[in-house]
């Protein structure tokens, strides 16, 4: 699959403060914890469901949906 | 959406602890006020006094961080002063119950078009984890080591009671749940309430073994029942759940209709 067809999911690194919301909660399983931040790990399971963006306390998580779909989703 | 555009950026990352469900009840209100295609001039945050109001310092609205307990006064000041501001209190159960809670009832009881959020975790995070009025029986805090003996105040309850005209509850987990009732309370004309259960894992959390945001997240997740529901539960089946729904959604004359009526009699004599 082309990643331009994925939605594209990403950490602020500078906001992040590690609680792992993201990685418990994230039904496709996208996200692993590193040594200082959460990592985007799986990005091709992705499904854009906002999940992570949602329940992320500390706005350091940007889920951007490709272009066909988000025009699906308006 | 972009929340950037509602952030003052310079003051970012806030202060609230990695896994406080306060920085998700944030985020809610953004992307109601986003949906709702709010002019960020016509919005005023006004809040107290602890972590949870901490909130109007990292959102570009007119914003006001009073004292503590007080916000509905200065809030209530503005609405009469500015009555097309949409003026949103945001309010921890401390500031809104404990020494704030006669400024609540009152402002309820008068039904001024004012939204209130209340963030409630049960405990005063910002001063280190002393009791709270909705702190539950039993539960410690700092200043209560071997269980707190009084009862819980039930926020969505007492503000129905008072006068209302629109009460909701919800989780942090519930997003989406979230977003709907924000956007009710903040569209309804009169005195609206969302009270929102948000994890405080740093002081709640740890004193009462609840483990971190993600365990008390889960709680959430686990144990939500609708208000339908509880209906139908035995007091026992409902020890330890959170019921939440919309307890209050009226029509009624608010505050600023029955004081235009006092000011053209006043004009009269
Ligand atoms: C008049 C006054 N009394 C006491 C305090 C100390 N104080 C600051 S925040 C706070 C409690 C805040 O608790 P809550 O409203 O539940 O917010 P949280 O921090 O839990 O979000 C207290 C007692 C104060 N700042 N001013
Ligand atoms: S002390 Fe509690 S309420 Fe305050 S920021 Fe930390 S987790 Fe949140």
């Amino acid at each position: 699959m082309d990643l331009k067809d994925i939605p594209e999911v990403k950490i602020n690194t500078d906001w992040c403060k590690s609680c792992g919301i993201c990685v418990a909660f994230c039904p496709r399983k996208v996200l692993e914890m590193g040594m200082f931040y959460a990592q985007v790990a799986h990005p091709e399971a992705c499904s854009g469901c906002k999940m992570c963006e949602n329940l992320c306390p500390d706005f350091a998580i940007t889920v951007t949906l490709p272009v066909k779909t988000a025009e699906k989703v308006k | 959406m972009d929340y950037l555009y509602y952030l003052r950026q310079s003051k970012m990352p806030h202060i609230w602890c990695d896994g406080c469900g306060h920085g998700i009840v944030l985020k809610s209100l953004l992307r109601v006020i986003d949906k709702l295609g709010w002019d960020k001039n016509d919005v005023a945050v006004v809040s107290g006094i602890g972590c949870s109001s901490r909130t109007p310092g990292y959102v570009d609205f007119n914003t006001l961080h009073t004292t503590h307990g007080r916000a509905l006064a200065f809030a209530t000041g503005l609405k009469i002063a500015k009555p097309q501001l949409h003026v949103i209190v945001v309010t921890g159960d401390g500031d809104a119950v404990a020494i704030g809670g006669n400024h609540f009832i009152h402002a309820a009881r008068r039904n001024i078009d004012i939204s209130v959020i209340i963030y409630n975790n049960y405990i005063y995070g910002m001063t280190g984890g002393q009791v709270s009025p909705t702190t539950p029986t039993m539960k410690k805090a700092t200043t209560t080591p071997f269980g707190n003996p009084d009862a819980p105040f039930d926020i969505s309850r007492l503000a129905a009671a008072a006068g209302a005209a629109y009460v909701a509850r919800t989780t942090v987990y519930h997003y989406a749940r979230m977003d709907l009732y924000i956007e009710q309370a903040l569209t309804k004309k009169g005195f609206s309430v969302v009270e929102v259960l948000s994890p405080c894992p740093t002081s709640y959390g740890k004193l009462n073994k609840l483990g971190n945001g993600v365990d008390m997240l889960m709680y959430q997740k686990e144990n939500t029942v609708s208000l339908e529901k509880a209906a139908q539960l035995t007091p026992e089946e409902l020890e330890n759940k959170i019921v939440v729904g919309v307890f209050v959604d009226k029509e009624q004359a608010d505050y600023q209709e029955h004081y235009q009526k006092v000011v053209q009699k006043s004009h009269n004599v």
